[in-house]
């Protein structure tokens, strides 16, 4: 083999290895990484487009509607619970310990990211109120569609 | 009647730009002397319409007329001036203006500033401008035209800016970043004209690539800025979060990373030319596939914006257009184009080879974290959000070989190197490095950790082998002292450049190891303490401002018992929307920085505090300054001066 065509043939292999090495971790990287999106009603009874529930112990995040009267506060810290409902009625209860986003209220849409820790309670790590009046996510807007509390904050 | 002037010079900019795109290619095609200089006065005729367009909004917003949808929406009479003055890109329609109007500004600049470069050149490039232009008028003028009336039913009173957006950041941050984005769009032109034209040569590079430095430098401290307002302002501590929208702005800076070190090598060697133009090709795509991400609402982001479909189906076919489009003739052109230079395995064109390729693996990870949970959704599979974690790891593996690389390339030569010249500097600044990380991390470390150890080591690596080759190279032939003033601003601007990565990746590494971060409950005369300082909150102040009304907490905070410093934090409800926002109490510093952020009245009255301890996180926005400020040295080499262009073109000629 000549000089040159054996630097390209080093170059390639190397690059190729590299590439492949590379794509593997990030895949890897990736699944570990994925959270998928639930409605409390989804949460109960499977995702609407696989059926498939989630298991106990997963990552996930859950968006819907604070249910009113449901917001319970730990006297002693910042933990508080609340249930979450959708437009198919579902309910779920989240608990959080932290900071409450500004915008947080209840009759509000939120997403709340977390584990599941039994069939419908979700110990969340972060929650998410919507931006500002005019925003909401979109896959929480999907699953508010239709119920009429979501007019009444509005003036 | 204001209003309708200014869609009406909006529509004659529009008709100029499709002007300048035909007409000069036309003058090209047909040999037409005049029609190819008229490229340049319609350039400066669209920008003068198109600014006149750009001020007769902000004037409206500063009369606060409210029979001007927009204004309707997105201001209020009760907000000052300077926020009315801003609001114009506090929104999709107005920022879009901004957009053409930038774009038209680089445009413009390059038809003046571009005297020396062949007519038909810059021609060409002008044509490709205002074909970009061209495509946002329409995009302006049929989906998002800011001029709409609201009559005749007028609302009183503007609903007013959404609250986050009155700060001094979105004064800045988006002229800034859009300057970026936009500015992308020259290096672009120039490699499109170019393979128009078929010819790549040294010259092409060393023409764009002050331009896309400009570019990168706007983007750059645009980021940063964007970085540093949501920091202090959405009041959660956080100064990257991996948002869609985020990410979006970071592709194109990545590209444009690779990009101005790719055009250095075809610049200066002749080689990577093609790589270079696709690239270039890249960069300005990045921007408008950010553009469509974050203007279509298909992401879920805190930047989304109330979205429209026809917008996002509108900017997916421009996109497919220019892309396609550019791709195409990339496809068709690029076997033309022939790199002669040859040079071995170790050698400088290698290491910014492997820079390249180090970058555009870190653009892959960003896009496909990005654009992921969208194929995962439109396929049907359900809403999925790719968490941190993700990026954060990815990023951590990449940063090393990145940084290793970054060290050792300026000390390597170009063409070839021998490996035993190298040994010598690189043991020497092992060594130093590796001292200076233990006495850094010894001074300032709260406890050990391997990836702290791991970052601080890459930064001062980074920042010896920087200085060491500065040393080197000034002492070649000179005294230190004499040798440096002799150095280039070229060189300058790289040294100062890879100090401002060094430094940014000492801030991250820092803040991410040892920030310290705590949600309380506290009442009024209560304390916390921890890392030898001491939060005290003393009292509630009413802090009412113009269109707010806001209750402040009062902290004073000592440290091992000696008073430091008094914050107020405070928690604002902005009138017109009521909406609640947080405005946390920084204590800024070199070493670190204090952060005290408001939650919320608990029933029984007391409040939820957040209260962080961010080490070193000032430098994370400081490194990118330094960034920015080498690439502005860079642009001022002599060698992009015109007097020495013209000097040149003689003696060659």
């Amino acid at each position: 083999m000549n000089p040159r065509r054996k630097k390209r043939l080093l170059i390639t292999s190397s690059l190729v290895v590299g590439l492949s090495l590379a794509i593997g971790l990030v895949l890897f990287a990736l699944q570990q990484n994925i959270d998928l999106f639930y409605t409390p009603t989804e949460i109960i009874e499977g995702k609407n487009e696989t059926g498939v529930k989630p298991e106990i112990g997963q990552r996930l995040r859950v968006g819907g509607m604070v249910v009113n009267g449901t917001v319970k506060r730990d006297p002693e810290s910042l933990k508080v619970s609340f249930d979450l409902i959708d437009n198919r009625g579902g309910i779920v209860t989240v608990f959080f310990d932290g900071i409450l986003p500004d915008l947080f209220r209840e009759g509000q849409g939120i997403v709340a990211q977390g584990e599941l820790l039994t069939a419908t309670q979700i110990n969340a790590f972060e929650v998410l109120a919507k931006h500002d009046e005019e925003y909401m996510p979109p896959e929480v807007a999907e699953a508010l569609e239709g119920m009429d509390h979501l007019k009444t904050d509005k003036k | 009647m204001l209003a309708e002037i200014g869609q009406f010079t909006l529509v004659i900019a529009c008709m100029l730009a499709l002007l300048q795109t035909v007409y000069p290619l036309y003058g090209i095609y047909a040999r037409q002397q005049n029609a190819i200089e008229s490229a340049k006065v319609l350039t400066i005729l669209q920008f003068f319409f198109v600014s006149l367009s750009f001020v007769i909004l902000s004037y409206l917003f500063l009369v606060n007329d409210f029979t001007v949808g927009y204004i309707a929406t997105n201001s209020n009479s009760a907000l000052p001036w300077y926020y009315r003055l801003s609001a114009v890109w506090g929104a999709h329609e107005g920022s879009l203006l901004l957009w053409v109007f930038l774009l038209s500004l680089w445009s413009t600049a390059v038809a003046v500033l571009s005297k020396r470069l062949p007519v038909e050149s810059i021609a060409r490039v002008l044509a490709v401008l205002g074909l970009l232009s061209l495509g946002f008028y329409l995009f302006v003028l049929l989906t998002s035209n800011p001029f709409l009336r609201t009559l005749p039913y007028f609302p009183v009173d503007g609903r007013d800016l959404n609250p986050l957006l009155q700060d001094i950041g979105l004064i800045l941050h988006p002229p800034m970043l859009y300057m970026g984005y936009v500015g992308f769009s020259v290096a672009f032109a120039f490699a499109i004209a170019a393979l128009m034209e078929g010819r790549l040569d040294s010259a092409w590079a060393k023409w764009s690539r002050p331009w896309t430095m400009a570019a990168w430098v706007f983007l750059t401290v645009g980021i940063a800025l964007g970085s540093w307002w949501a920091y202090y302002e959405l009041g959660w501590g956080g100064w990257w979060f991996w948002d869609p929208v985020e990410n979006a702005s970071f592709m194109p800076w990545i590209a444009g990373t690779a990009l101005i070190h790719s055009l250095a090598v075809s610049e200066k060697r002749g080689v990577f030319k093609s790589w270079t133009v696709l690239l270039a090709i890249s960069a300005f795509s990045l921007s408008l596939l950010g553009t469509f991400l974050v203007r279509s609402g298909i992401l879920v982001s805190v930047h989304a914006f109330a979205s429209d479909p026809a917008r996002g189906l509108f900017i997916l076919a421009f996109l497919i257009l220019v892309i396609g489009g550019s791709l195409l003739l990339y496809a068709v052109q690029a076997s033309k184009v022939k790199s002669r230079g040859r040079y071995q395995l170790l050698s400088r064109e290698t290491m910014l080879l492997s820079n390249n390729i180090l970058l555009i693996a870190a653009l892959i990870v960003v896009l496909l974290g990005t654009l992921l949970p969208l194929v995962h959704k439109e396929i049907g599979l359900g809403s999925i959000s790719i968490g941190e974690p993700f990026f954060n790891s990815m990023f951590t593996i990449l940063v090393v070989p990145f940084a290793l690389f970054l060290g050792v390339a300026p000390l390597v030569r170009w063409k070839r190197q021998s490996i035993n010249e190298l040994f010598k500097p690189l043991l020497h600044s092992l060594l130093i490095s590796t001292a200076l990380t233990l006495i850094y991390l010894y001074s300032f470390a709260s406890h050990f950790t391997w990836l702290a150890l791991m970052g601080v080591f890459l930064g001062f690596w980074v920042l010896t082998t920087t200085c060491y080759e500065l040393y080197l190279r000034a002492t070649h032939r000179f005294s230190l002292f004499t040798g440096l003033t002799k150095l280039g601003n070229s060189h300058w601007a790289m040294s100062i450049g890879h100090a401002g990565f060094a430094v940014l990746v000492i801030g991250i590494t820092m803040t991410q190891n040892y920030s310290i971060e705590r949600d309380v409950k506290l009442h009024v005369g209560e304390s916390i303490a921890f890392e030898h300082y001491d939060f005290h909150f003393d009292s509630l102040e009413n802090m009412d401002g113009q269109n707010y009304t806001s209750t402040g907490g009062v902290f004073t905070i000592s440290k091992d018992g000696k008073y430091v410093t008094t914050m107020k934090s405070e928690k604002r409800i902005y009138t017109v929307q009521r909406m609640p926002m947080t405005e946390a109490a920084i204590d800024g510093g070199v070493t670190r920085d204090l952060y005290i952020a408001m939650g919320e009245v608990l029933p029984d009255g007391g409040w939820a505090v957040r209260i962080y301890y961010k080490p070193f996180i000032r430098w994370i926005w400081f490194g990118p300054l330094m960034m920015g400020f080498a690439g502005i040295i860079m642009m001022m080499d002599k060698r992009y001066r015109v007097k020495k262009l013209v000097k040149e073109e003689v003696s060659n000629g």
